[in-house]
């Protein structure tokens, strides 16, 4: 089908974007890569009054270190994260997860920054940001600039804390110290299909004990969520097969995890439980 | 000459893989308006009213039309296959004009200089309806009481079919062993990768007026005729066209209300007018396959030996009857026996109506229904006595030396060889060290199971004798027509009615016409899919092409080397008994010196100088074949799968296809079929369904709802050959579309609750989704 | 209506083109680039992939007005240089890795993008990587084929090049 008609902008700037962006009125949507909204225009799902196109702006592809964190451009595409080495020495489990999105023609095109404003909760990403406790960065002409925790930015179904004046213009992720294992554990049906559920993790060992562990699961919720009584359970412990087993059973604690046509909620939640024990072992046997 | 059974590369792919290619969305003439459908976004509701006026004044617009526009000359969709007397045929205007019965069935339409402003107007359409109630579910559908689809018919049942072969009763009562089981045939979307498009182009004017119908059709000649009928435009006026096509599966075997309307809006306009659909509209739009409820019994004795067979389905045939609608079951009535000896059999069919896409056929069309149910079945049986499921189907087949077979179903297979097909099978499969695996596995409790499944089918193809679909009530024949014609220079023209799209008739035509003849593969050009330039056809499906088409062909061949034959022996001053042709060239029997090759004579024909008397000028021929019997291709596969017991999923880990179609003309071209069906009939099993809400709204209308398997999914398969000639034709052909899609299906299914037996699952649900194994698993008592 | 300036298959195009034009349209609407195909509208089926400068995306998902100032190579671009077809296109004839051929656009220039990532794939890769691109006829077996095949011929060119 056909997109229908909006108006379209093209700054050519960060700060002619921020300028941009409230002029454009309220139905606008910043365009980055696409891939989320040229479908959704196509179905005629969605009718924004402007597209304010953020390819001329350039800084916003950057990937660059940021001493204890590296900050990763809001359009940088999927293809240029997975493949960028500042990204696969510091952020490893945004690559693994990255490299799962979709298929190679639109990880060329699709963003980082786009899939996590966009804030699907079957997306890979957000619940990545969210095991990391990534920093969204966020501008507007009105208000400058602001930084808002992962936990604070998804805050429904598809909606994010950015104001409609506010372009993510980045997000910091910090970098891990030693010890750290990370694994993005994806299940669906087809290679090309949305996870039915996802589980990013991360797990910090000094000696064999757990020092630190990160559960974000990827739809198990209106938003991506962390699966806090496993990480609870196996803090400081150390990471037996059982100890494994028992915290994993508590991966769906607590969630809502929707029922669509490739799921019932019990069967996310069981997955839950499965996939993060798999996803906890295969970050500790790297 | 050994043309046939060469893997001839294709000749079609030089514009294909270079992008030089005639899709009917690639033909835009000058002045073509673009029409956009607005369609029902109920599942049933009586229109109330149209309003169009606001659209008629966007942009671009030229015409806005609703159904009450075309109601006096849009027709009724027609329906081929009056399969009983009593049979309720509702009126299927090609647009909704009064009350809409699925959502997507169109109801007004938009004409415009360009597609993006056709499509933009059509939000500016605005439908009054009233819902009324839907009908969903096929099984509520027939209780009494239940909300009409066609208030006017009293009933939602269209049809009750009924087979009955040999004393079942008595089969059942004395069995020691009998199975009753419910499967479902769930409901596939075909999904050509091309959607569908129509140009129409008037020509003329008044009565005077002649159409050019491009068309991505299957059938561009039965389309010509129906169009005349629905139109009641003359034929002689109407010519179609069908370029390159990309793929039908059956989805093309339609008579489609969008040609119809094109046909109405060419001729309203006086302008060449096109409609290209988009895959979210065709997931609605175009005709879905498959879709049963089978409620099977199968009775036998302790030793495995099967008795009698009771089958009762319901086919929920959607909204109305489309071009074979109802007729599609039937073709698995006969089917269901399989390749397997017993003394009864009962088959009775309802067709139902509901307010859903209408079904039609889809690659194997009542037959991979069928052969699902036996093919289960056996494995049941097997499980049921504790032995092999090959065994079982050893003590049941019928043995080589057995045939020509009357099977209880009534048809006559005439070839086949079981036991050979299965032996390569099981030696490429290496079925005891999977066996071997499995227990290993099942001692360990891996959480990784795996199974086998077996699939020995055989299906009725070659889709033809036009007297048994007389018998069978079907509204026309089923022969095929091939013309051959040596022109002056010696290079060739085979003109043929069957009308490929993707099955590479024009490499495999030219291989048979260049194997008769004798002369050149490249000097040979092969026409079809326009019905100016191939007169008769009866077009493609049913794997009928080479069975019919190229049986055909093969005669028309023969029937020109006949008449070069004549004046050979004329210009050789010879007895026609004395000539020897092969290589192109007659020859004199001892006088090899002596002799004229086949271009040479065209030449005399042409010229006609000096012709013997009665035979007239130019070396051409005619031929229609109607062949006698049907085709029966049969083989072995065998599935491994890996289940994971912990999420569900399932991992196709090894799949052997060892079919036997017959004499092989281009064994590239065959092992492509089967590669290609195998993949249609796994995702059957694993993948595809489409899916309806309470309400009757599709859910599954885009592919990424509507899942299909990529590259990333399948498995590479093993594939071979045993080679049993078809007895009832020439060539010894059997046909090969559908085969790989027929036999799959239950091959996986099997191989997959096989892994789950030991956990107490006897049957999981298609498509097997992980959750589906997942329930059956904790519903076994596993988890 | 904003003006474009876009390279396709080694000529350039300067066009007005309303924004909201996909790029496959502009392709085949505007420029009779007709050889690239649409199959879906939700960027699953992949038979709409083209390169645009040198990266494979589905031109359904991508709007014209994107393309300005970039360069696009389509399934008609790859035979240009007057040395018959590209090792892909004969590739994907001598496998018979299509049937009705209407993926084939797509699946040639994602597989070319496959290529340039990684010369010498695996059977395992070639899948994966193809993962974006649906075929209703061939079962794929043909195509992981063709594209292997076609890779040792590019390597063997590099090497003699």
């Amino acid at each position: 089908m056909i997109p229908p008609t909006f108006e379209y902008l093209r700054p050519e700037s960060l700060d002619e974007a921020v300028r941009m962006l409230p002029d454009a009125g309220e139905d606008a949507k910043v365009l980055a890569g696409g891939q989320s909204l040229m479908p959704l225009l196509r179905l005629r799902l969605a009718y924004p009054d402007a597209l304010v196109d953020l390819d001329r702006v350039a800084a916003l592809r950057e990937i660059r270190d940021d001493g204890d964190a590296i900050v990763i451009g809001a359009t940088a595409t999927h293809h240029q994260v997975v493949h960028d080495p500042l990204v696969r020495e510091h952020a490893p489990l945004v690559a693994a997860a990255t490299a799962t999105v979709a298929d190679p023609a639109v990880r060329h095109r699709g963003t980082f920054g786009g899939s996590l404003a966009h804030a699907d909760p079957a997306g890979d990403l957000p619940a990545v940001a969210l095991a990391l406790d990534a920093v969204m960065l966020a501008r507007s002409a009105s208000g400058g600039e602001r930084e808002i925790p992962a936990r604070e930015f998804f805050v429904d179904w598809m909606t994010t804390a950015l104001e409609p004046d506010e372009l993510l213009t980045g997000v910091r992720v910090p970098k891990p110290g030693p010890g750290w294992g990370f694994h993005y554990e994806k299940f669906h049906r087809t290679a090309q299909a949305w996870a039915i559920v996802g589980v990013a993790c991360g797990v910090r060992r000094v000696q064999g004990a757990v020092e630190d562990v990160r559960i974000g699961l990827t739809n198990m919720g209106s938003v991506p969520v962390r699966a806090s009584a496993v990480e609870e359970r196996l803090g400081g412990g150390t990471l037996s097969d059982g100890a494994l087993r028992e915290a994993s059973e508590h991966a769906a604690d607590g969630c809502e995890p929707p029922a669509d046509l490739h799921g019932s909620a019990d069967y996310r939640r069981h997955l839950a439980r499965v996939l993060t024990r798999r996803a906890l072992s295969a970050a500790t046997t790297r | 000459m050994t043309e046939i059974g060469r893997a001839r590369l294709r000749t079609e792919d030089t514009r294909l893989v270079t992008g030089r290619t005639r899709w009917t969305d690639n033909l835009t003439p000058a002045g073509t308006l673009h029409v956009a459908y607005l369609r029902s976004p109920h599942a049933h509701a009586r229109i109330d009213n149209v309003d169009v006026e606001a659209a008629k004044d966007r942009p671009n617009v030229v015409a806005v039309l609703s159904g009450k526009d075309f109601a006096e000359e849009q027709g009724a969709l027609p329906c081929a296959w009056q399969v009983t007397e009593d049979m309720k045929l509702p009126a299927h205007p090609p647009m909704a004009v009064d009350e809409v019965r699925y959502a997507g069935e169109p109801v007004a339409c938009v004409v415009a200089r360009d597609r993006y402003s056709a499509v933009d107007a059509l939000e500016d359409i605005d439908v009054d309806y009233t819902p009324l109630p839907p009908v969903v579910d096929m099984e509520r559908a027939v209780q009494d009481g239940a909300d009409l689809v066609h208030s006017d018919m009293g009933t939602n049942a269209s049809y009750t079919w009924v087979f009955e072969q040999g004393d079942l009763d008595a089969a059942m009562r004395d069995a020691p062993v009998l199975l009753e089981r419910r499967f479902v045939q769930q409901r596939l979307i075909p999904t050509a990768m091309e959607p569908r498009a129509v140009l129409c182009e008037p020509d003329g004017s008044g009565p005077n007026m002649d159409f050019t119908l491009y068309s991505a059709t299957q059938i561009p000649h039965i389309l010509r005729l129906m169009l005349a009928v629905v139109t009641e435009i003359p034929e002689h006026r109407i010519r179609v066209i069908a370029p390159d096509v990309g793929g039908g599966f059956g989805s093309k075997l339609q008579v489609y209300g969008e040609e119809v309307l094109a046909l109405l809006l060419a001729r309203r306009l006086g302008r060449p007018v096109k409609w290209t659909e988009s895959r979210s509209e065709g997931n609605m739009a175009v005709h879905h396959g498959r879709d049963q409820i089978q409620k099977v019994t199968l009775a036998a004795d302790r030793d495995g030996l099967v008795k009698g067979l009771k089958v009762e389905l319901l086919a929920d045939m959607g909204a109305y009857l489309m071009l074979v609608t109802p007729g599609v079951p039937l073709l698995g009535a006969f089917m269901f026996p399989g390749i397997y000896k017993m003394d009864a059999y009962s088959f009775t069919c309802t067709g139902v109506f509901t307010n859903k896409t209408p079904t039609d056929a889809y690659r194997g069309a009542g037959r991979p229904e069928a052969t699902f149910a036996i093919e289960r079945l056996m494995d049941d049986l097997a499980d049921e006595l504790g032995v092999d499921p090959l065994e079982v189907r050893r003590r049941n087949w019928i043995r080589h030396e057995e045939f020509p077979y009357e099977s209880i179903a009534g048809l006559t297979y005439d070839t086949g060889n079981y036991e050979a097909a299965t032996e390569k099978a099981l030696a490429l499969f290496e079925y005891d060290k999977l066996r071997a695996e499995q227990s290993d596995r099942r001692d360990r409790r891996d959480p990784v199971q795996l199974g086998i499944g077996v699939s020995t089918y055989t299906e009725m193809c070659g889709l033809a004798p036009s007297r048994v679909l007389g018998s069978l009530s079907y509204g026309a024949g089923g022969w095929e027509h091939a013309s051959v014609r040596v022109l002056p220079s010696g290079k060739v023209e085979v003109v043929t009615g069957s009308s490929a799209h993707g099955q590479g008739h024009e490499t495999a035509w030219a291989q048979i016409a260049s194997d008769r003849l004798g002369v050149p593969f490249e000097d040979v050009k092969v026409l079809h899919g326009d019905t100016a330039v191939s007169p008769k056809g009866m077009d493609t499906y049913g794997s009928r092409s080479l069975a019919v088409g190229g049986v055909a062909l093969f005669r028309a061949c023969d029937k020109v080397v006949e008449k070069a034959r004549a004046i050979a022996a004329h210009l050789l001053e010879a007895s026609e008994d004395d000539l020897e042709f092969g290589g192109g060239r007659f020859s004199v029997r001892g006088v090899e010196a002596a002799g004229l090759t086949i271009q040479e004579i065209t030449q005399a024909a042409f010229a006609a100088h000096d012709l013997p008397d009665g035979v007239e000028p130019s070396l051409d021929s005619d031929v229609t074949h109607d062949p006698e019997n049907f085709s029966f291709p049969h083989g072995t596969h065998l599935c491994a799968v890996e289940v994971d017991t912990e999420t569900g999923f399932t991992r196709i880990r090894k799949y052997v296809a060892v079919d036997d179609v017959g004499t092989v003309v281009n064994p590239m071209i065959v092992e492509g079929q089967v590669h290609g069906g195998l993949a249609q009939g796994i995702a059957q099993a694993l993948y595809e369904e489409a899916v309806y809400d309470a309400d009757g709204n599709l859910t599954t209308t885009t592919m990424a709802d509507y899942l299909l398997p990529s590259a990333a999914d399948l498995p590479s398969f093993t594939t071979d050959r045993t080679e049993t000639p078809a007895a009832g034709n020439p060539l010894g052909v059997k046909g090969v579309g559908e085969a790989g899609t027929i036999a799959s299906t239950p091959a996986v299914v099997n191989a997959i609750v096989d892994a789950l037996r030991p956990f107490g699952v006897r049957d999981v649900p298609m498509p097997c989704t992980p959750e589906r194994v997942w329930t059956a698993l904790r519903e076994g008592g596993a988890l | 209506m904003p003006r474009i300036r876009v390279e396709v298959d080694g000529e350039t195009f300067e066009d007005d083109v309303e924004p909201r034009v996909l790029l496959v349209h502009y392709l085949r609407e505007r420029l009779g680039k007709v050889g690239t195909p649409v199959g879906c509208d939700t960027t699953n089926c992949g038979a709409c992939t083209v390169l645009l400068d040198g990266l494979s995306v589905k031109s359904c998902s991508v709007l014209a007005v994107q393309a300005d100032g970039r360069s696009v190579t389509t399934v008609e671009g790859l035979s240009l240089d007057g040395t018959g077809d590209h090792p892909l296109q004969q590739a994907f004839h001598r496998t018979h890795a299509l049937q009705c051929g209407y993926c084939t656009p797509g699946m040639i220039m994602a597989s070319l993008d496959l290529l340039r990532d990684n010369p010498d794939p695996s059977e395992q890769e070639v899948r994966n990587g193809l993962e974006g691109n649906l075929c209703r006829c061939t079962g794929y077996q043909n195509i992981v084929r063709a594209v292997r095949s076609a890779a040792t011929e590019m390597r063997g060119r590099e090497v003699t090049s």
